[in-house]
């Protein structure tokens, strides 16, 4: 049984090559998955269409089911964005070594989800084509949008962290790119070469590099949280039953948090199989994120249960009549299934037996993935259809347009994920090599000496012998 | 809000804002509307589409509840304590219930607006700026009343087929998709008689003009006017029923008093006053 996060003995030009070759020459499955993430996306794009041209009601939203999925739709991607920098920022501050091998994907992740998060907002709207008066441009009429409306605070906060969480994947990329850029002929060459920021590699550039990056991290955590108290402020800021709860901000962020860990799992499978990764994505390293998502997991449960609990002594009738219809009334099958999904099914992962066990973890990680999308559902839907007044009690069903942009929506974000694992290093190879030198430091320290004297040195005269002297090339 | 607001009484900044924030008001519309009068024959409904220009939709889009009736009236059955669901009691009927926007001096549907496209006017109107709006429907989300409605589609196009467009009001413009909307109170109706009351150097007097719901009301049920005039009779019902403005809950001493105001609990402060409907038990 696998025990070691890593390869202690794993070589400097074996990481690169293995990270390099997972860039090149995709396989005929790549095109098959990137064929299929067009076809989703064009069925979103005709829908979109559709409904632009003719209005919002072909999405069957109707009075007084405003919102339907597409709101719900967008906090789950909010959401799903939360684990990059729970990754690359929480984890790197705690010096949790064992992200190195999988943040880097992670925080695509976070800028993909983001993107396809962000589209929503704009979907949704009645005029899409006045959508930037959202934001605070400067008119010359003095115009300004509504700093007290929870939905310019999303305008902000999403952008803000949009930029930022893109920022901090370049920016840990740089030494990454680098390598990329002594590899690469062609096109490749000149992109990597402009990314790359002219990396060498030399003593004064990692110090500026290692603080700009800690630095980043300190940013992001406090702005990842904001962003998804923010998202949680459109429903706790308003007056209405079931989302009008004070415990909305952390229940989100955990929320988020959980789906995010969930979907790391999903995506660790399917890189690991399909590049061949099993040297990084080990599956020590795939329990860990394991327990850290089951933590996340009792969490999300405690504050349902707070939730529910304050809802239930709080004397508010009306909170308290939809609370029993989310048990059973028509939204009762996907009440239950998302308390099922979000509450029981992580229990799986409290075994070793499964946790190990790779086609289990896949199948878990999408349920969880299922049972957070259906909360934000039941975040949604249920208080439009039951709300203060009788007379507007309606249930109405999502159209096909809206699953259709709902599909679509995962299309795009598997899109824009395909196109980066083949145009960018998806483990970070730099850290991967940090992570084996200080592994092997801790436990072969006149090894790791020796190594070390023999990188400083130079004139490097001896070829390297496999397994013993591994290059120090571009780390 | 100022760091004066902050630093000093909080509670009457609070206060303040339940009484519709820091406007200086030059009037304050209300309502009044007495459902012992009220019959529920929609007529003030209908004369509401014919002033506003409201888009009929048709049958199909009325059963998806993506009409446009700014003004509705809810029909309620009695209690079950009353004698069971009172559908089997059809000579007893329903109790009716007119609902339009209810102007609430501390509207709820104001803060969300991402783009400040509804806002509160001096005249204490809660105004839609169709121009403005660009249909997040947050507005109508966090309506208590749910009384905001949606332009799915471009209902104009199909809404009035010639000779019908002959008929809209040209006080007021016909709103394509993509745009909230709600009851104005008949703020062309408002706007005219200001601007009529300034031409003429005096002020405007009570009962000068009324909307359209309370000018066709056949029983009379709905007064309309300037609750800052002492004189006029809707402050005057407002008064006699010991209604007044900037309290969450109304605590009458006299029992016999029928006057309240949806979910008043909520301290949205609207400014439309029902009288409670007397039945026989």
């Amino acid at each position: 049984m696998q025990t070691k996060d890593i390869n202690e003995n794993i070589e400097w030009a074996k990481i690169n090559a293995d990270v390099l070759r997972s860039m090149e020459n995709p396989r005929i499955g790549y095109w098959i998955a990137v064929a299929t993430c067009i076809a989703m996306v064009s069925c979103a794009v005709v829908a979109e269409i559709y409904q632009y041209q003719t209005g919002i009601g072909v999405a069957n939203l109707s009075w007084p089911q405003m919102w339907g999925l597409y709101i719900a739709t967008f906090v789950f991607w909010i959401g799903m964005s939360h684990s990059g920098t729970l990754l690359s920022a929480i984890l790197h501050i705690v010096h949790a070594d064992w992200r190195k091998p999988i943040y880097r994907f992670a925080e695509a992740m976070t800028t993909f989800s983001l993107m396809t998060a962000g589209l929503f907002p704009i979907i949704h709207l009645g005029r899409v084509w006045n959508m930037y008066w959202v934001l605070p441009y400067v008119s010359d009429r003095g115009i300004w949008p509504n700093f007290r409306s929870p939905l310019s605070w999303d305008a902000f906060a999403i952008t803000t962290y949009l930029t930022s969480s893109a920022l901090f994947l370049f920016i840990g990329m740089i030494p990454d790119l680098a390598i990329c850029r002594d590899n690469a002929r062609g096109w490749r060459q000149k992109l990597y070469t402009v990314l790359s920021l002219g990396w060498q590699g030399d003593d004064r550039q990692w110090r500026h590099f290692r603080k700009i990056y800690l630095l980043m991290a300190c940013f992001l955590i406090p702005l990842a949280v904001s962003v998804h108290s923010i998202v949680s402020a459109d429903f706790s800021m308003s007056i209405m039953p079931g989302w009008h709860v004070t415990t909305f901000p952390p229940y989100f962020v955990a929320g988020a948090l959980y789906s995010g860990c969930a979907a790391i799992i999903t995506l660790f499978i399917i890189l690991r199989y399909f590049f061949r990764f099993e040297e990084y994505m080990t599956i020590p390293i795939l329990e860990k994120i394991c327990k850290l998502t089951f933590a996340i997991a009792m969490v999300w449960s405690y504050l349902n249960l707070v939730e529910f609990a304050a809802t239930w002594y709080g004397h508010d009738q009306v909170a308290k009549e939809l609370l029993l219809w989310k048990f059973n009334g028509p939204y009762a099958p996907f009440f239950w299934t998302m308390l099922f999904c979000g509450s029981v099914m992580p229990f799986a992962l409290a075994f070793e037996k499964l946790r190990r066990h790779l086609p289990t973890m896949f199948v878990v990680s999408l349920l969880l993935n299922l049972g957070m999308w259906l909360e934000r559902w039941m975040i949604v839907g249920p208080t439009l259809s039951l709300s203060y007044e009788p007379f507007a009690w309606d249930i109405n069903w999502p159209s096909m347009v809206q699953w259709a942009i709902v599909f679509g929506s995962f299309g795009w974000f598997g899109l824009l994920f395909l196109v980066f694992v083949k145009v960018f290093p998806s483990v970070s190879m730099y850290e991967v090599k940090e992570m084996v030198f200080h592994r092997r430091r801790a436990h072969r320290p006149d090894f790791a000496v020796e190594l070390h004297r023999r990188a400083t040195d130079p004139q490097p005269g001896r070829s390297p012998q496999p397994g013993q002297n591994p290059s120090t090339e571009g780390a | 809000m100022s760091l004066k607001n902050l630093l000093g009484d909080w509670s009457k900044y609070r206060k303040g804002h339940e009484e519709g924030g820091f406007h200086k008001y030059e009037h304050m519309w209300g309502l009044a509307i007495d459902l012992n009068k009220c019959i529920g024959c929609n007529a003030c409904s209908v004369a509401c589409y014919a002033e506003n220009n409201l888009a009929v939709v048709g049958k199909d889009k009325m059963l998806s509840n993506q009409g446009m009736h700014w003004l509705r009236i809810e029909r309620y059955w009695d209690e079950p304590q009353l004698g069971g669901d009172d559908r089997d009691f059809q000579e007893r009927g329903a109790s009716f219930l007119p609902m339009m926007c209810q102007q609430c001096n501390a509207a709820t549907c104001e803060p969300v607006c991402p783009v400040a496209a509804t806002y509160h006017t001096p005249d204490g109107l809660n105004a839609q700026v169709y121009n403005r709006c660009i249909g997040s429907r947050y507005c109508s989300n966090n309506c208590p009343y749910r009384l905001r409605y949606f332009n799915f589609y471009s209902y104009y196009e199909s809404s009035w087929p010639a000779p019908l467009h002959m008929q809209l009001n040209p006080d007021l413009s016909v709103r394509d998709k993509g745009v909230m909307e709600k009851c104005t109170f008949c703020v062309q109706r408002i706007r005219t008689a200001k601007d009529t009351a300034r031409a003429e150097n005096r002020k405007v007097i009570d009962g000068e003009f009324n909307t359209a719901c309370a000018q066709s009301c056949p029983t009379k049920a709905i007064t309309f006017g300037d609750m800052l005039n002492p004189d006029s009779a809707v402050s005057k019902k407002w008064k006699a029923q010991q209604v007044e403005l900037g309290k969450a809950e109304q605590h009458k001493a006299n029992r016999d008093l029928r006057g309240y105001r949806v979910l008043e609990g909520l301290n949205t402060d609207p400014k439309v006053l029902y009288l409670e409907r007397v039945r026989e038990v």
